[in-house]
């Protein structure tokens, strides 16, 4: 964009500029600073700010119910937090349900959007319906879902016994509900994976096909061979994006199952969210969250490396 | 020649048959995706009895809004409809004016600390918002904004995000236009009001559009910081009055629907750029 401009008056500034330099340079030092301001003035008070209290009040016995940090007990928390069987449950549920819904939410994703590339007409149809329900809020989902999964008189259960299958307890049994959820959150969420995927194609050169198609190359070839590897930064995009958001689950199954039945679906956030708003213990599920962020701190590194990795694949 | 151009995949043409299988499988896909929301919408519309006798059926001879006007009748949902675009419109003019100085910032001024604010911001992107939630929450009680709009719109302007997608754009205006202007004598703000700030509208509307969704959205932060019924918005209601409908259906989906239609309005009036703007950012809630 800048290089286009060639009738400007390049040696006027490139004059002007030594006499101004100090001035300017003092100027705009201070300018910088200006409008940075409001935004870190923000960033550090509700952000930063509460990301390091949060790490100070993880070694304190502080409650929710008191304002200040309470007495000092150094790394109880995180000893409590290692050797709470139900912390370890709440994660591994998080993980349950990542593994439950990336695949999906991944390869559904990426096949509808090589399908959708492939019709000429209709392409912003099939955008809309797929991404519309990811404007909605979690509980209209998840009002509309419990509707359609009522025991007997719900939807689901109605077309199950249709093709003779008995319909389990979709959301009152453990294994049910976390497969219950899971297509929740596919129907929900799909439709922001199949765009990032139809953008990644787009950008893929026409050139690169037609010298595949020259070659003779059979469609199945130019997939595996040209698309793929391709598209590898977008894949890697996607699945990590899927990842992280995934061990963030919250909304969908604190408002569908509450964690039920028991406890025996309960994520992390919703534990952390129960120690820490129910029991009053903000201490302990202080320690509960740093743990819990250790965890996506490692993933988010493993993503930062992946992208590093695909891009120096695109480039050689 | 003319499949070569109008469609990469398709380039030889030796695939109708494979075009008219993905056509076909889409519509598939288009069936299930679209049946949630029928059914919730003709559900809605049904009076209860029907229901009770009838639950699968997606017909009624009795269509009525029935259901909306109880719904509107029994519950403050019109108090959660303005509690949410109160929210919603601070927290978006709030986000675009301090993420688009901070973008400007960074991207037209040489500021000595430009390299530390720009590696701090940085790492903000990796703190999942919700490890925030408790000592952001004790935080906005000590300083007694619990119930107020402030507590939902201030910390949620602090989006790093929005601020590389202004400085990303902001990076792509010719150098030579900040210089002609500060030639002309202008200062910084006006560069940044005058010049920069009405060249950016892609990214106003993109951050715009997102920082609207995921502030109406948004559940576990207002469900925290808004107890008060009068200052609840349309997520955080939905959800207190739920188990109060018991099993009457047609209000519940009456609910679900009046909660997502805002949005869905929204998104058919900006369905390019909602669509554009995920493409360039990947900003995923």
């Amino acid at each position: 964009m800048a290089t286009t401009v060639i009738d400007d008056p390049a040696g006027m500034v490139a004059q002007a500029r030594p006499t101004k330099k100090i001035r300017a340079g003092r100027d705009e030092h201070r300018a910088g600073w200006w409008f940075s301001a409001p935004f870190l003035v923000l960033y550090l008070l509700f952000l930063i700010g509460p990301a390091l209290y949060g790490v100070v009040m993880s070694f304190f016995n502080s409650t929710s119910v008191r304002p200040g940090l309470g007495e000092y007990v150094g790394l109880q928390n995180y000893r409590d937090i290692f050797g709470s069987s139900d912390f370890w449950a709440s994660m591994g549920h998080t993980l349950w349900f990542t593994v439950l819904t990336v695949p999906p939410l991944v390869v559904i994703a990426f096949v509808l959007a090589i399908l959708t590339e492939r019709v000429v007409r209709g392409r912003s149809f099939f955008r809309f319906i797929f991404f519309a329900p990811f404007v909605m809020p979690a509980t209209s989902v998840t009002l509309i879902f419990t509707w359609l999964y009522a025991s007997e008189i719900g939807l689901v259960p109605h077309w199950l016994d249709k093709l003779g299958i008995t319909s389990p307890n979709l959301l009152g049994e453990t294994k049910w509900a976390f497969i219950s959820v899971a297509v929740l959150t596919i129907w929900w969420t799909v439709g922001f994976n199949f765009v990032l995927f139809l953008a990644g194609l787009q950008d893929v050169s026409r050139d690169v096909y037609e010298a595949a198609a020259i070659d003779g190359a059979s469609p199945l070839r130019t997939m595996w061979s040209v698309t793929l590897p391709l598209l590898r930064p977008t894949i890697v995009l996607v699945t990590m994006l899927q990842i992280l958001a995934s061990l963030q689950i919250f909304n969908q199954m604190y408002l569908m199952t509450g964690g039920g039945p028991g406890t025996s679906t309960r994520p992390v956030m919703e534990f952390i969210y129960d120690v820490g708003f129910s029991d009053y213990r903000a201490g302990y599920a202080a320690a509960a969250t740093m743990v819990y962020f250790a965890v996506v701190l490692i993933v988010s590194i493993i993503w930062y490396a992946l992208q590093r990795y695909s891009r120096k694949g695109v480039r050689a | 020649m003319t499949t070569a151009s109008s469609n990469a995949l398709d380039y030889n043409g030796r695939s109708r048959a494979f075009k008219t299988f993905s056509l076909l499988t889409l519509l598939v896909f288009a069936l299930i995706w679209v049946v949630p929301l029928l059914f919730a919408v003709t559900t809605s519309l049904k009076p209860e009895g029907e229901i009770a006798a009838n639950p699968t059926s997606w017909w009624s001879s009795h269509f009525s809004f029935d259901a909306y006007s109880k719904v509107i009748d029994n519950t403050p949902i019109m108090t959660w409809y303005l509690n949410s675009l109160i929210i919603a419109a601070l927290t978006v003019v709030i986000t675009l004016l301090v993420t688009s100085m901070l973008g400007f910032a960074l991207s037209q001024t040489r500021f000595s600390g430009r390299g530390a604010v720009f590696g701090l911001v940085l790492a903000g992107l990796l703190l999942p918002g919700q490890i925030l939630v408790l000592p952001l929450y004790q935080m906005i009680q000590g300083m007694h904004l619990l119930n107020t709009y402030w507590a939902m719109a201030i910390p949620a302007a602090a989006a790093p995000i929005a601020v590389f997608i202004f400085e990303s754009f902001f990076s792509g205006l010719p150098r030579d236009l900040v210089e002609a202007a500060r030639m002309d004598g202008a200062s910084w703000w006006t560069i940044y009001w005058r010049v920069c700030v009405p060249l950016c509208r892609p990214a106003i509307s993109a951050v715009a559009i997102f920082t609207f969704v995921t502030s109406w959205n948004n559940f576990l932060w207002p469900l925290l910081v808004m107890s008060n019924v009068n200052q609840m918005t349309i997520p955080v209601g939905m959800a207190t009055v739920q188990g109060g409908f018991g099993i009457m259906y047609a209000q519940l989906m009456a609910t679900a629907v009046l909660g997502a239609l805002p949005l869905f309005v929204v998104f058919m009036l900006f369905q390019r750029r909602i669509v554009e703007g995920v493409a360039n950012t990947g900003i995923k809630q």
